[in-house]
């Protein structure tokens, strides 16, 4: 094993008055293994990635990239890297093979070589069948695979990957890492950037950095173990699991908890006692058992935990009793040509319960979710809010909906409050009942220091805060969030969740999409849409105890997603 | 690695994707092809500043045989398509909405005192809202007037008192608009192609996060340079070859100079173009902002201050200083005479010079600016 | 309700557009950059050009005449050839746009009182500017000649009084000035409008738009609206620096101008509405732009009359709004235009904009569905 990159007091500057985005950073990354680079949003991770890549030039201190110094000599680190950017580098008007024949002309991969290197990286990446198609044509998980191929043609010493598995779907993942190990057999190094802290678990070694510096740097099994003995799950909670979550992240012993499915995860401060049932405050008997802990458990609670701060009562009055929407999809079937997108999906979300849309990229997901939205009109079936059809009466229909959009669609240009003020107004609301409204979003997201901020400048938490703040503006019953925490890190997703949670104790039915197991967990129950269909529905543990086997004693969600997957593959192909 | 075979593949490499986006991207398609044609079909047909037949309102007052022979001459010139009327306030209307381009009055008196000997005025009332076309219905009318004269016998024996003009407008004797509107637009499409074409598909590299991909890469700036500047040049010699046979075979515009001469001009003022749009994108990172810094640095001043639509002479000094730094500058007089006049060297020896070093100035100046990094 | 939504957007538009100083800027400076280059640069009149002389005349009165030619305000200065050939090679060269060849016998012609000839020979690669020099030259050439020969009874039968209505010293600078009230606030609402839908789409919020209960043709009334607004504010701003700073009055109602530059508007932002509603991203708004700003600009009687072109092209540029709008501005500010004609202009403009509107209306309606 030798050292692939040495860094020394790295510094990197990009305003000179702003804090420095790389800050007296000294490191080393060895070959023959993954090393993770973990860390919140605007940690420094792909500023550090770029450097290495000789892309940035350091403000100060030195970065050594196999063995040439960045800042003199960036020419021969370019013949020794493979490098994927966070877009993957694709050349979407291109095809496939025209992208991997022009990656390896500029690498100088050349026959005879170049023939067995297409022929084994098709193979590896199982992209042989689509060596004709358009790289814009993929789905994402296709096109990360790609990506991967054109930055390992050349067999590098290190490999640089930004991000690779943000908008992908639990299989595709798998697929990469799989891909990765047989690099790793074969003596490369690999960088692997995430904010997916599930995959830290998978590598040799994790540097866990925060504004610029390291936290961390070792093994991360190491790192976990340091919280043996203080992770528990507390089940039993019941219908007031979430009120119940909410009430112990107040208590100053524990600091950091996620749910997962009808479970409680708790972590407690270092040195403090474990937890008791009465901490969660609920009536229904409580039971505490210890667990063992994950990476991410460390993580937040090496970030300080999870944010203690709770959403003021105020952001959402609790809905009446008596208005108890449902949001219900009656055989919804849309065909794009002889492709039937969706297929007669039918789910029915009650009052106050979290649904979620389960799938890979380009299962059908997204699909339905417009069509709920009423954003696309369905060919056959119905979606209902409160009764009432998206497609007959639009607007009373999502007069009732909040929506919030993937990449958090604000006006970027705006300020805080104006983006809040016009969006009341596209709500009808105006004069007092504006302000009103406008006022009591920005106490409840605690949104006032940023008020005259450009939304477009905002940190991604308050970004995120500020759009669920916009679509909750007109108090609607029902929320609608796709893919909420799509590339956000660990704290601000628990901030997020726990707004949602507070808001579902009041009476909010929410529906969310995602292929993000963690947020999956928060849902009372998921339809996992394959191929169109809704091959699935139940509660999170319902589908975990489906697949539970003896080779699999205790299926993950994931585990029990990507098996329910194959299975319906399996019988597709023995029906066909 | 780096051996000179290594950089042929890159180059060639880079080539061969720059040529399938250009013609798989449909906006490079559309400004590559689309505006080129558009501005060639617009030039050759929409814009003319010949009024072959201008209209004009004729008043007559008291209708004579002397009059109606000044109608008989007016309406024979090709020049004026002739209304007649006897009352003046029924061309008022017209010539103010714009539908009659003059209005030549022939008062109540013009028989009688043209019998008597006095002189008869012949008033000719202008649109002066429109000063180049009032310029050619006065100058017309000169002539008509002189024709009518003629024949009257008076003019026959050269009558002393005139002095004969004989104009003669060598390489455009049928005063064809057209004629310098078409080569001149030719410098506006290579602009198109050179500038505006070249700074999109940079910055698009940009922001579709390939040029980072690249970067990570052993293509060199120099390399890169030459990927994105071969396509183009190829593309806009392609659009000058089109030009050229629309120009001949639709708009029936003669090339008295030599091809040959016409390419290696065109290929000189394209290589300023091009090197104009490099340097566009090593300052904007956005498609948008490039297509808008192109619009105005680029294809504006082509269009003000080539001298193919307005005579640069005639500006303020500030902006006759001005205009010598915008390549159209040098390319459209050089064009307009290989086309009309041939290949005169007096003219386009120094122009090309200019533009050479116009060209190398700029190369310079965007191997340095390009940047290999992404700070 | 309605109201409460359609201000809510209209507010945010014009935020986006202000609020940030680059986009300010972008709304502010072209135009006024524009309004400058284009009132000194685009000059038809031909001023300040050499004259080329080939004078083979010994007598006085060639030199009287080219005395004459260095008076004229038009011409820079002489250039004197020695032979023709020198002189057509000075042409060739593009040294001069025009020389004056006097014969030897010129003077000894006028004092034989028989007709002296002068050949003008001109560069027809500039037919346009050469046409107009050989105007002022036949201007000087002739009078030069009526003084020098007495103008006896026969000359003297008839003249031409010659008058330019409604501008007198048919100054192009009153003639082209005003079109730009027009043709700038054009060039922005297009771009303004035809790229602001593809935006939102881009950033994801013209979903966010759609999700709500705005109906389309809220959407479409919310996007015109602001673009209305800034545009007939830079309409009244060009306006201001053409009448106040290059004092080109303004005969016709003020009234007037701004209802036909109001239905004018709303006829470019339904064009460019239409636009944004057939394009998803910005890139193609920006192309599609394009595609209809040049034919726009170049049919319309801006930069050379309409009824130049062939005739199969003149119908097309009726269906053109800026077409009528420029014939408006022109009969307003030079020429006290009446109101009937003025109508005569809008209603082919009103019925541009409703088509647009409607189409892009119907499209938006369809693509949500």
């Amino acid at each position: 094993m030798t050292t692939l990159v040495a860094i020394d007091g790295l510094v990197k500057n990009f305003d000179a008055s702003g804090p420095a985005a790389i800050d007296g950073l000294t490191t080393q990354i060895k070959s023959n293994q993954v090393t993770g680079l973990v860390g919140p949003d605007g940690a420094g991770k792909t500023t550090l990635i770029r450097l290495m890549a000789a892309l940035l030039t350091p403000s100060d201190g030195v970065i050594k990239t196999c063995g040439f110094d960045t800042r003199d000599t960036p020419e021969p680190i370019r013949d020794v890297i493979g490098y994927m950017p966070q877009k993957f580098g694709l050349y979407e008007d291109l095809t496939v093979m025209e992208n991997l024949t022009l990656y390896a002309d500029l690498r100088g991969v050349v026959d005879p070589q170049r023939k067995d290197t297409f022929e084994r990286l098709l193979a590896f990446t199982d992209l042989a069948r689509f060596t004709n198609r358009l790289a814009g044509a993929l789905s994402g998980g296709m096109k990360q695979k790609l990506g991967l191929a054109c930055a390992m043609l050349r067999s590098p010493k290190l490999l640089l990957l930004d991000e690779p598995s943000v908008g992908v779907d639990p299989i595709s993942r798998r697929e990469l890492w799989r891909m990765v190990y047989t690099l790793i057999g074969e003596g490369v190094g690999v960088v692997w950037s995430t904010a997916y802290l599930d995959e830290a678990e998978n590598c040799a070694e994790v540097i866990v950095m925060n504004a610029g510096r390291v936290l961390y740097q070792g093994d991360p099994k190491a790192m976990t173990a340091t919280m043996a003995g203080r992770v528990f799950y507390a089940r039993g909670a019941g219908a007031e699991r979430r009120e119940g979550l909410a009430r112990a992240l107040q208590n100053p012993d524990i600091v950091d908890g996620v749910m997962q499915g009808q479970t409680i995860r708790l972590v407690t401060a270092q040195g403090a006692p474990p937890p008791t049932p009465e901490i969660l405050g609920v009536a229904a008997p409580v039971e505490i058992v210890a667990t063992a802990p994950r990476f991410e458990d460390a993580f937040v609670a090496m970030l300080g935990g999870a944010s203690k701060r709770t959403l003021s009562a105020q952001a959402r009055r609790p809905v009446d009793e008596t208005d108890a929407p449902s949001v219900e999809a009656r055989g919804l079937t849309r065909r794009f040509g002889d492709f039937t997108a969706a297929d007669h999906i039918t789910f029915r979300i009650h009052r106050g319960e979290i649904f979620g849309l389960l799938g890979p990229n380009g299962a059908g997901k997204s699909t339905t979710f417009k069509m709920m939205c009423g954003l696309l009109r369905p060919s056959e079936g119905a979606a209902l809010v409160d009764g009432l059809d998206l497609a007959k009466a639009p607007s009373a229909a999502r007069a009732r909906l909040g929506y919030m959009a993937q990449k958090f669609s604000l006006y970027g240009d705006l300020s805080v409050r104006q983006n809040l003020e016009f969006f009341a107004g596209a709500y009808g609301l105006s004069g007092a009942r504006r302000r009103d409204a406008v006022a009591r979003v920005v106490d409840a997201f605690d949104l006032t220091p940023h008020l005259n901020a450009n939304a477009g400048g905002l940190p991604l938490g308050f970004k995120q805060r500020l759009a669920l703040a916009a679509a909750i503006m007109h108090e609607p019953p029902v929320l609608f969030l796709d893919e909420p925490t799509s590339g956000v890190d660990p704290l601000t997703r628990r901030e997020f969740w726990a707004t949602i949670n507070a808001m579902v104790g009041r009476g909010v039915t929410v529906m969310v999409t995602t292929h993000f197991m963690d947020e999956a967990e928060y849902c009372d129950r998921v339809a996992l849409i394959y191929r169109g269909k809704a091959i699935a529905t139940g509660a999170p543990e319902e589908l975990q105890a489906r697949v539970r086997s003896e080779k699999m004693p205790n299926p993950t969600l994931e585990d029990a997603f990507i098996a329910l997957v194959e299975e319906s593959d399996r019988q597709r192909e023995a029906a066909a | 690695m780096s051996a000179p075979s290594g950089r042929w593949r890159r180059i060639r490499a880079l080539i061969v994707k720059e040529t399938r986006q250009v013609s798989r991207d449909p906006s490079s398609f559309v400004v590559a092809f689309v505006l080129p044609a558009l501005l060639l079909f617009l030039f050759g047909f929409g814009i003319s500043f010949d009024a072959t037949r201008l209209k004009v309102g004729l008043v007559i007052e008291d209708p004579t045989p002397a009059s109606r022979e000044f109608l008989i001459a007016l309406s024979n010139t090709p020049y004026f398509d002739v209304h007649e009327s006897s009352d003046r306030r029924a061309f008022i209307d017209d010539l103010s909405a714009g539908k009659l381009n003059g209005v030549i009055v022939l008062a109540g008196d013009f028989s009688e005192k043209l019998a008597r000997g006095d002189t008869a005025a012949i008033q000719v009332i202008s649109d002066g809202s429109d000063p180049n076309t009032a310029a050619l219905v006065t100058g017309y009318m000169q002539g008509a007037w002189a024709s009518w004269r003629e024949k009257r016998g008076l003019g026959a024996e050269a009558p002393p008192g005139q002095i004969e003009i004989k104009a003669r407008f060598w390489f455009n004797p049928e005063l064809q608009s057209r004629r310098f509107l078409v080569p001149g637009s030719i410098s506006l499409i290579q602009m198109m192609i050179g500038s505006m074409l070249t700074a999109l598909v940079v910055s698009r590299e940009w922001e579709r996060g390939t040029m980072e991909a690249l970067l990570a890469t052993p293509v060199g700036v120099v390399e890169f340079i030459i990927g994105k500047l071969v396509p183009n040049f190829v593309l806009g010699m392609i659009a000058m070859g089109v030009c050229v046979a629309a120009s001949l075979f639709v708009f029936d515009i003669p090339l008295r100079g030599s091809f040959l001469v016409l390419t290696g001009f065109t290929a000189i003022f394209l290589m300023v173009a091009l090197s104009i749009g490099l340097l566009i994108s090593t300052v904007a990172r956005t498609q948008f902002i490039a297509s808008q810094i192109a619009m105005l640095v680029a294809f504006l001043p082509g269009l003000y201050f080539s001298g193919f639509l307005f005579e640069v002479a005639s500006m303020p000094a500030p902006l006759r200083v001005f205009a010598r730094v915008v390549p159209a500058y040098y390319y459209v007089p050089g064009l307009q005479t290989i086309f009309l006049a041939g290949d005169i060297w007096a003219v386009i020896l120094p122009e090309s010079l200019v533009l050479i070093v116009m060209a190398i100035a700029l190369f310079t100046l965007t191997a340095r600016k390009t940047r290999q990094r992404l700070d | 309700m309605l109201w409460t939504r359609l201000s809510a957007l209209v507010v945010k538009e014009l935020l986006a557009a202000f609020r940030d100083k680059k986009a300010r800027f972008a709304l502010i400076m072209p135009p006024l950059i524009q309004v400058f280059l284009f009132a000194f640069a685009a000059t038809m009149e031909v001023t300040n050009v050499p004259v080329g002389v080939v004078n083979q005349d010994w007598g006085a009165q060639s030199e009287q005449l080219i005395s004459r030619f260095e008076r004229a305000s038009a011409f820079s200065e002489i250039r004197r050839y020695d032979s023709q050939a020198d002189a057509r090679a000075a042409i060739d060269r593009q040294e001069v746009m025009v020389v004056v060849q006097i014969g030897q016998d010129f003077s000894r012609k006028i004092a034989a009182r028989e007709t002296p000839d002068v050949s003008v020979l001109l560069d027809g690669r500039k037919s346009n500017s050469a046409q107009i020099v050989n105007s002022y030259l036949n201007t000087i050439i002739s009078q030069f000649g009526t003084e020098t020969f007495a103008p006896d009874k026969l000359n003297a039968d008839s003249r031409i009084v010659e008058r330019a209505w409604y501008n007198p010293n048919r100054d192009y600078r009153n003639a082209m000035v005003p079109v730009l009230i027009a043709t700038l606030p054009m060039t922005m609402v297009l771009m303004m409008v035809g790229m602001s839908v593809a935006r939102e789409r881009e950033l994801g919020t013209f979903e966010q738009l759609l999700v709500s209960p705005l109906q389309p043709l809220e959407i479409v009334v919310g996007k015109a609206a602001p673009g209305l607004l800034v545009g007939l504010g830079q309409c009244v701003i060009i306006s201001g620096i053409v009448i106040l700073l290059f004092g080109i009055p303004l005969l016709g109602s003020a009234a007037m101008l701004f209802l036909s530059l109001t239905v004018f508007l709303v006829a470019v932002i339904g064009i460019a509405l239409f636009i944004s509603s057939l394009v998803s991203t910005q890139q193609q708004a920006m192309m599609g732009i394009m595609l209809v700003m040049m034919p726009a600009m170049m049919l319309s009687g801006f930069s050379s009359p309409v009824q130049n072109m062939p005739d199969w092209l003149q119908p097309l540029a009726l269906t053109n709004p800026l077409t009528h709008m420029l014939v408006i501005v022109r009969g307003l500010f030079l020429r006290d235009m009446p109101f009937w004609l003025v109508a005569q202009r809008i209603w082919p403009m009103a019925v541009v904009g409703m088509v647009t509107m409607g189409l892009a209306a119907w499209m938006f309606q369809r693509k949500v569905q």
